[in-house]
């Protein structure tokens, strides 16, 4: 073949292959009405919970059975287990739509180098989901402390900044994780049958199993959650450091299989 | 310029593309032709990078789809399914596609009015009927004015009005210089539309060449005779070597002659025909005959009969769905 030997075209730069998928991605995105309701239902699930449950706390703070030390900025993200739930249906939706809908072949078509298309689609979800994630964790943080009344914590108490930042950060991961999880799963049905589950009932129900409590603290959202105390309770394993590494090591598995999946299999509209 | 060199795709133990290699002429509309199953759809997905070759490749302008640089605006394709999703408008499909491969915005609105869905571009996709789903995967397509374009079953389900206008759009976009490659499993549909042919059976080539050669290879004609003299017509027949065949209801059928020289050699020998007439194969049927071959290859020996069989039954059962 004679054309064989015209050179390929030199490519442009990663940050320049970059922006026009990243840009994209944010289109599809914001065009959408489910991820904007997403995030409003994540909002009002986390501050909400959280009011309701520390209105309680505060009713009947000295009746509160244990001795181990209060956690004021846990009780305020008492809504964070349904909350969550937005935040794995943004990223499950992210991508799973996408299969779904058969339209992931025109965004293979559009956007064939399949890394770059799985990164922009982290930073886009990162950027959304941290942005909603502060406002929901300071509301939560502020709504709930008022309710605690003299139990609360002030902002600037020790570990109390880093908690509530925790608590956003939280937010970002699992959806980061169920972004990663959808596309190695490619169904969107699939990927929400596990994950809404997993996060709302299996985790919970483990825990309280007593022989493998040791073991479920190790899951993606327990990990993290340790991120959300201020003080060290006497059944932890790790520290709230160690818990974030282990969720961001979760999610860095999730996405390294994410990108594996893309790369190798073929694009596929299985429903 | 499209290039598949060996290309061949493998699910399981099933070849779905067996060793394609051809290429696709720049400039013309090629119609990409086989019964459903044949590895169309597979192959379309193949020249666009979203599916693997298990071997062989496919080369777009020399280089493999994934090596483009703004793919869109080198290869336009509208695939089989409606690929976009329903809760977005017609508009901002069309802007996020511009967006992945910075075309400019005001494409959009160039490319909704082409397909004339500029008055529903801000209604959700969601209610789209069939027809205005294909114009919107055709504006797609024209988005980033690409020399190359590629549609898959595009008259599928669409009225005939729609049908038309696809036809002329292909036909217009040739005109123009790009070089448009559509599959469709109908014969018919493409000896309308397509100037060059590539046909394919179980995966495999069947055939390559201008739409005009395969007329004149495929639709063969025969002379068809019916006499009460049959014997007489026999002997006349064996005597000037003109080879022939008795069909199903004793009219004989004699292929590669004119009919002139039938009445001619009626006349010398005294003969009455009560019936002559030539008769033309349609192109359905030398398509259909062509991918039963493709079937009788991998089936072993067996009766004619039975060998026709599959391809009509595929035949028959795109038209149910």
């Amino acid at each position: 073949m004679t054309t064989a030997t015209i050179a390929p075209p030199v490519r442009p730069g990663l940050l320049s292959r970059c922006a026009p998928v990243i840009s994209a991605e944010w289109t599809k995105l914001r065009t959408l009405r489910g991820p904007r309701a997403m995030l409003i239902a994540g909002f009002v699930a986390v501050v909400g919970g959280g009011a309701l449950l520390t209105f309680f706390i505060n009713r009947n703070f000295n009746s509160l059975p244990g001795d181990a030390p209060f956690e004021p900025v846990r009780s305020s993200f008492g809504g964070l287990v349904l909350g969550q739930l937005a935040m794995v249906m943004l990223g499950v939706t992210m991508i799973g739509g996408e299969y779904a809908s058969g339209m992931i072949r025109a965004t293979l078509a559009a956007v064939p180098e399949r890394g770059l298309l799985l990164a922009a689609k982290s930073l886009v979800l990162t950027a959304v989901t941290l942005a909603a994630g502060l406002v929901t964790a300071f509301s939560t943080f502020f709504v709930g402390q008022a309710m605690l009344g003299k139990h609360g914590v002030g902002i600037g108490d020790p570990n109390v900044l880093r908690a509530v930042l925790g608590g956003a950060f939280y937010l970002t991961l699992i959806a980061l994780f169920s972004l990663g999880v959808t596309t190695i799963l490619r169904r969107q049905t699939l990927a929400l049958g596990i994950l809404m589950p997993f996060f709302f009932l299996i985790s919970g129900i483990l825990q309280a199993i007593p022989g493998v409590t040791k073991a479920t603290q190790f899951l993606p959202d327990q990990a993290g959650q340790k991120f959300l105390q201020i003080h060290h309770q006497s059944k932890d394993a790790f520290g709230p450091w160690t818990g974030a590494l282990i969720t961001m090591a979760w999610v860095a598995l999730a996405l390294l299989g994410a990108w594996v999946t893309l790369r190798r299999r073929d694009a596929s509209a299985a429903s | 310029m499209i290039e598949l060199q060996q290309l061949t795709k493998r699910y399981g133990d099933r070849l779905a593309v067996d060793d394609l290699t051809f290429t696709i002429p720049t400039g013309l509309v090629t119609g990409f032709l086989g019964p459903n199953g044949a590895g169309k759809s597979t192959t379309m997905r193949m020249i666009l990078g979203l599916d693997r070759p298990t071997s062989g490749r496919v080369l777009v302008n020399a280089i493999r789809y994934d090596q483009l640089v703004a793919p869109l605006t080198h290869v336009g394709a509208l695939l089989e399914a409606k690929a976009a999703q329903s809760g977005r408008s017609a508009y901002n499909h069309l802007l996020w596609l511009a967006r992945s491969n910075r075309i400019p915005d005001r494409r959009v609105g160039e490319v909704l009015d082409a397909v004339g869905l500029q008055d529903v571009a801000r209604k959700r996709i969601g209610g789209f009927s069939l027809g205005m789903g294909q114009r919107l995967g055709i504006a797609a397509a024209l988005l980033g004015d690409p020399e190359v374009l590629l549609f898959d079953e595009p008259v599928n389900g669409l009225d005939p009005e729609g049908i038309v206008w696809i036809r002329t759009l292909m036909k217009s976009l040739a005109a123009e210089g790009r070089t448009v490659f559509v599959s469709s499993h109908l014969m018919s549909e493409m000896a309308l539309t397509a100037d060059h042919l590539i046909v394919i059976g179980h995966g495999r080539l069947l055939a390559d060449l201008p739409m005009g050669e395969f007329i004149d290879r495929n639709s063969r004609s025969h002379v068809r005779m019916v006499t009460e003299q049959p014997e007489a017509l026999m002997d006349a027949l064996d005597g000037e070597a003109v080879a022939y065949r008795r069909g199903a209801d004793g009219a004989f059928e004699a292929v590669g002659v004119e009919p002139g020289r039938i009445a001619k050699l009626a006349s010398r020998h005294g003969l009455v025909l009560t019936e002559l007439s030539l008769q033309r194969a349609s192109l359905e049927e030398a398509f259909m005959e062509m991918t039963a071959d493709a079937v009788e290859y991998h089936a072993g020996p067996a009766t004619g009969a039975a060998v026709k069989a599959p391809a009509v039954a595929a035949h028959e059962q795109r038209k149910q769905g």
